[in-house]
């Protein structure tokens, strides 16, 4: 890369603060996923005005800018396709503000998940939307790729819970979308902007909406002995009067690999559980809790557990958010997929998998919000083999094409990136993918900004692109 | 016959035909809106007739402006221009309904009221209850952006809407978002149609997440003397574990507007008595549960409104409480039948602010000589109708201060308003889309995006766009 814009960058930010040596690249090569790509150099802005001066920097240069929060991401959103800078927000990770009158925080980029909740509990508030790598990814990282998590059942994905952004434009504009009250008139443009995968600006600051914590949480398992029983069970909960705060569902193969790490009390000789949240007032989540215990058992559930106490309650929850560590004990890569349903459709692309699993001969582990029909098989495999690895990326390609086929689409809250542009034209036609095209020109009009990520190569390439063939992937928080 | 109206009448009836394109004049001061009539009305039959129509409007530079049951149409800026009114009435077919995964997808033409039956059928329904319910169309309403009471719980369109179909104003038929329940699959470009007023094109499809009917819905309505004590109920019931459907604050005066004739032909069934008052504040809040829920939800009210010293409590059951409702969801249309001149003015603020606006915007109209009345979202969003008593110059003026003190207010407590609905000849002396704006260039580059040549409902929206 230019010299000078090295030289520029640690004049503007500090020497420290740009990294450039091969070996520090490194670990920015990766995120979760099992793509790779090297960026040039990797930079650590402290305020939005360091921000501003990497994009005029940037734009001097005509090189190529990705921002990045925790590298946790699933689709290779902050990895730099094309090389460039990468711009991390780690040191951008203050809390300005808690307003608990108004039940809302506004938050630099970096801020890590989990700790705003932890901020805002003390004061009876949450922050709902809640990845299960919450402990590492950041809520910058969760804007750009509209995060979800097990409890945005009933209280929605990250882009329900933001409310105003504050962005550096490609043109090294600092503006602001979206304002601190709610129904900013005009187009909806933080509606637009999250999620866009860090193709249309780069976030300096956001103001999200806090919930209060419930009164009341009720954690149930219910164990099953086919598949059938638990995904009938799924559609009968979420169709019915309730809906829950969180539906997963582990199957037999993943609660076992589960139980021997975690000791959370799954049961090793079910077909599947589910691990259901209800939460509310004391009145109503515990009557609510004790209707989806009906519903599990007129559905066969061969038992139903009820967490007696906060302390069983967060066993159980942390078998689930641990799941993804636990199975990296059986094999040191896998591909998590991210592939969504209609609900009613779990039991057939369940037993689709499952022939995928056997047809390419790979043990596919299934954990996955049940309660919207986002499903994660996860596929082990043994990245050292180039052969292992191209089969697993056709097998979930078969998964992902089964979910389109049922109605469902590629992704539900990993993200688009560089691992499913070229899955774009199976759910959106040329027509639709040039307005969206064209949005990103208007706003990022020379590609500057995180280049040839969520929409296909131009017409023509969308069907033969090529996939090169990803190095080892790495095991996500 | 203008050379507009010549090509259309030549090229429409190709489209659609001969029955579906009306041109008499008498018959198009149906379509007209802020007091222009069209050069042509059409009625397309299929979303491909949608994409033609605007793809020869962009052709021949006429103006286009989609509308449903035309209830909202006077929102926003008189348009700049207006060559054809789109009537999408005919597109009104229920695409697919999945009960059990509750999904929906339906035309934009399709009346809302008549799709909360068929949801209805299934215990499910959509959380839009909005003005003009017994005659809105579902793409309307989105257009429009209207919010309604149930906001509190559900959220507004942009929670609940999985993905849509629109033509642009290039008059290319595309889509976005899907019908599931989570998606992330590209630009969720549909969030943008969502309060556009038709600028940036056509909607013809809109999916939506279902919800299960609540079962045993109650209200709970406390009156107060003073602003302090109604606004301190919605900051108690906010700081408590309870999670109801409706929350709203009810200004004085509201209570003669709600047993108005208009609110009887508006809304349905006869407004009970003495639940509200026209010198009271009130406080207004919906929720459902089992028996066990409700009497919580009753007890903790009446707890927190005797404390802040209310002056009357009343529980609404299944037949007091629908005639209320009705009129809360109806109250900009109670609102603007109630005046000649009714000038109704949206303003968010933070919660925390409500109080402070509040008393800002009564003096401003009081000190302006004008009555008010304001329905307020427990959220943060108060729906202030200024309700002059004629159409005077006197009035305008009067107007023009008053909403012009109370849109600075809002901007000065980090808030902001507009006015979604003023007589159309004096939208010109009003600041329609409220005070400037710092993202103005990038809706700019939005509607370039959608609407390239500037035909779709010409200078309605923010900035004249």
């Amino acid at each position: 890369m230019d010299k000078r814009l090295l030289q520029d960058l640690k004049k503007l930010l500090g020497v420290d603060m740009v990294l450039h040596r091969p070996e520090e690249l490194l670990l920015y090569e990766y995120d979760g996923s099992v793509e790779t790509a090297r960026p040039s150099c990797v930079v650590f802005p402290e305020t939005k005005a360091h921000v501003v001066g990497i994009v005029e920097l940037a734009n001097r240069y005509q090189t190529p800018i990705v921002g990045r929060g925790a590298g946790t991401g699933l689709s290779g959103g902050a990895l730099a396709r094309h090389g460039g800078i990468v711009v991390v927000f780690s040191r951008m990770n203050r809390i300005l503000e808690v307003d608990v009158e108004n039940q809302r925080a506004v938050v630099q980029p970096g801020v890590v998940n989990a700790e705003l909740s932890a901020a805002a509990a003390p004061l009876g508030l949450y922050y709902a939307p809640d990845p299960s790598s919450q402990k590492a990814c950041t809520i910058g990282g969760n804007v750009s790729e509209n995060s979800g998590g097990p409890h945005t059942l009933v209280y929605g994905v990250t882009t329900n819970h933001v409310l105003s952004l504050e962005v550096v434009l490609p043109s090294g504009e600092l503006v602001r979308l979206g304002s601190q009250a709610v129904d900013s008139s005009g187009y909806d443009l933080p509606g637009l902007f999250v999620g866009s995968e860090g193709t249309l600006a780069l976030v300096t600051e956001i103001t999200v909406r806090l919930m209060r914590l419930p009164e009341t949480v009720k954690t149930l398992l219910a164990i099953f002995d086919t598949l059938d029983d638990t995904t009938e069970t799924v559609a009968a909960i979420t169709s019915g009067g309730i809906t829950p705060a969180a539906c997963e569902m582990l199957d037999g193969w993943t609660l076992r690999a589960v139980e021997a790490y975690v000791h959370a009390g799954f049961p090793l000789d079910s077909a599947a559980v589910l691990l259901i949240d209800i939460d509310g007032t004391r009145e109503a989540a515990e009557s609510q809790a004790e209707e989806v215990a009906e519903v599990c058992r007129k559905h066969h559930a061969r038992e139903v557990r009820m967490a007696r106490d906060a302390r069983e309650r967060e066993l159980l929850w942390k078998g689930r958010k641990n799941a993804f560590g636990a199975v990296g004990r059986f094999s040191t890569t896998y591909y998590v997929q991210d592939g969504v349903i209609p609900r009613t459709k779990l039991p057939q692309t369940l037993r689709r998998i499952t022939e995928i699993s056997e047809k390419y001969g790979f043990q596919i582990g299934n954990i996955f919000h049940a309660g919207d029909g986002n499903l994660h098989p996860l596929i082990l495999f043994d990245a050292r083999d180039e052969k292992q690895l191209r089969g697993a990326v056709a097998a979930a390609d078969e998964i992902i094409a089964f979910c389109v086929q049922m109605g469902g689409a590629i992704t539900g809250e990993h993200g688009v990136g560089m691992e499913k542009d070229r899955l774009m034209p199976l759910i959106f036609n040329e027509d639709d993918l040039d307005v969206m095209r064209r949005i990103r020109d208007a706003f990022n009009p020379t590609g500057l900004l995180n280049p040839d990520k969520i929409l296909p190569i131009k017409k023509g390439c969308g069907e033969i692109y090529a996939r090169p063939i990803p190095a080892a992937g790495s095991a996500p928080a | 016959m203008s050379m507009a109206s010549k090509t259309i009448s030549s090229r429409l009836p190709d489209i659609v035909g001969a029955a579906h394109v009306i041109n008499d004049p008498a018959q198009l001061s149906f379509y007209e809106i802020d007091q222009k009539k069209p050069g042509a009305a059409v009625r397309p039959g299929s979303r491909e007739e949608v994409a033609e129509i605007v793809k020869f409007a962009a052709a021949e530079n006429l103006a286009v402006i989609p509308a449903g049951a035309r209830t909202k149409l006077g929102m926003g800026l008189p348009p700049a221009r207006y060559d054809v009114a789109l009537d999408m009435t005919r597109l009104d077919r229920v695409i697919a309904y999945d009960p059990s995964d509750l999904t929906l997808a339906v035309e934009a033409g399709h009346s809302l009221r008549q799709l909360l039956g068929l949801l209805g059928d299934h215990r499910q329904f959509l959380p839009l209850f909005v003005p003009y319910l017994s005659r809105t169309t579902v793409g309307g309403t989105i257009a429009a952006g209207v919010d309604s009471p149930l906001r509190q719980h559900y959220g507004t369109a942009r929670d609940f809407v999985l993905g849509m179909e629109y033509v642009t104003g290039e008059g290319v038929l595309a889509k976005s978002g899907g019908r599931v329940v989570k998606n992330v699959s590209g630009y969720d470009l549909h969030k943008l149609m969502i309060g556009s007023l038709g600028t940036l094109g056509v909607i013809v499809s809109v999916n939506f997440k279902t919800f299960p009917a609540p079962v045993a819905t109650r209200g709970f309505v406390a009156t107060f003397e003073k602003l302090e004590s109604v606004v301190e109920m919605r900051h108690s019931v906010a700081r408590s574990a309870l999670t109801p459907l409706t929350m709203e604050i009810v200004s004085p005066h509201v209570a003669e507007l709600f047993a108005s004739e208009a609110a009887a032909r508006i809304s349905s069934g006869a407004m009970p008595p003495n639940v509200i008052s026209p010198n009271h504040w009130a406080f207004a809040s919906g929720y459902t549960g089992n028996e066990k829920v409700l009497a919580r939800y009753e007890a903790d009210y009446r707890g927190m409104a005797e404390e802040l010293g209310a002056v009357n409590v009343t529980v609404l059951g299944d037949t007091t409480r629908p005639p209320a409702f009705s009129r809360k969801r109806e109250f900009v249309p109670i609102a603007l039948a109630s005046s000649p001149a009714a000038t109704i003015m949206k303003i968010s603020v933070l919660p925390a602010r409500l109080k402070e606006l509040l008393l800002q915007a009564q003096r401003a109209a009081e000190s302006n000589s004008l009555a008010w009345a304001a329905l307020v979202r427990g959220i943060g969003v108060i729906y202030l109708a200024i309700l002059p008593l004629d159409r005077a110059e006197q009035s305008r003026a009067h107007v023009a201060t008053a909403t012009n003190e109370i849109l600075a207010a809002a901007v000065k407590l980090d808030g902001h308003g507009t006015i979604p609905w003023a007589p159309s000849e004096w939208k010109g002396a009003l600041q329609i889309w409220g005070l400037e704006r710092g993202d103005l260039a990038q809706m700019r580059k939005v509607k370039k995006v959608f609407d390239p040549h500037g035909i779709m409902a010409p200078g309605r929206f923010v900035g004249a766009l």
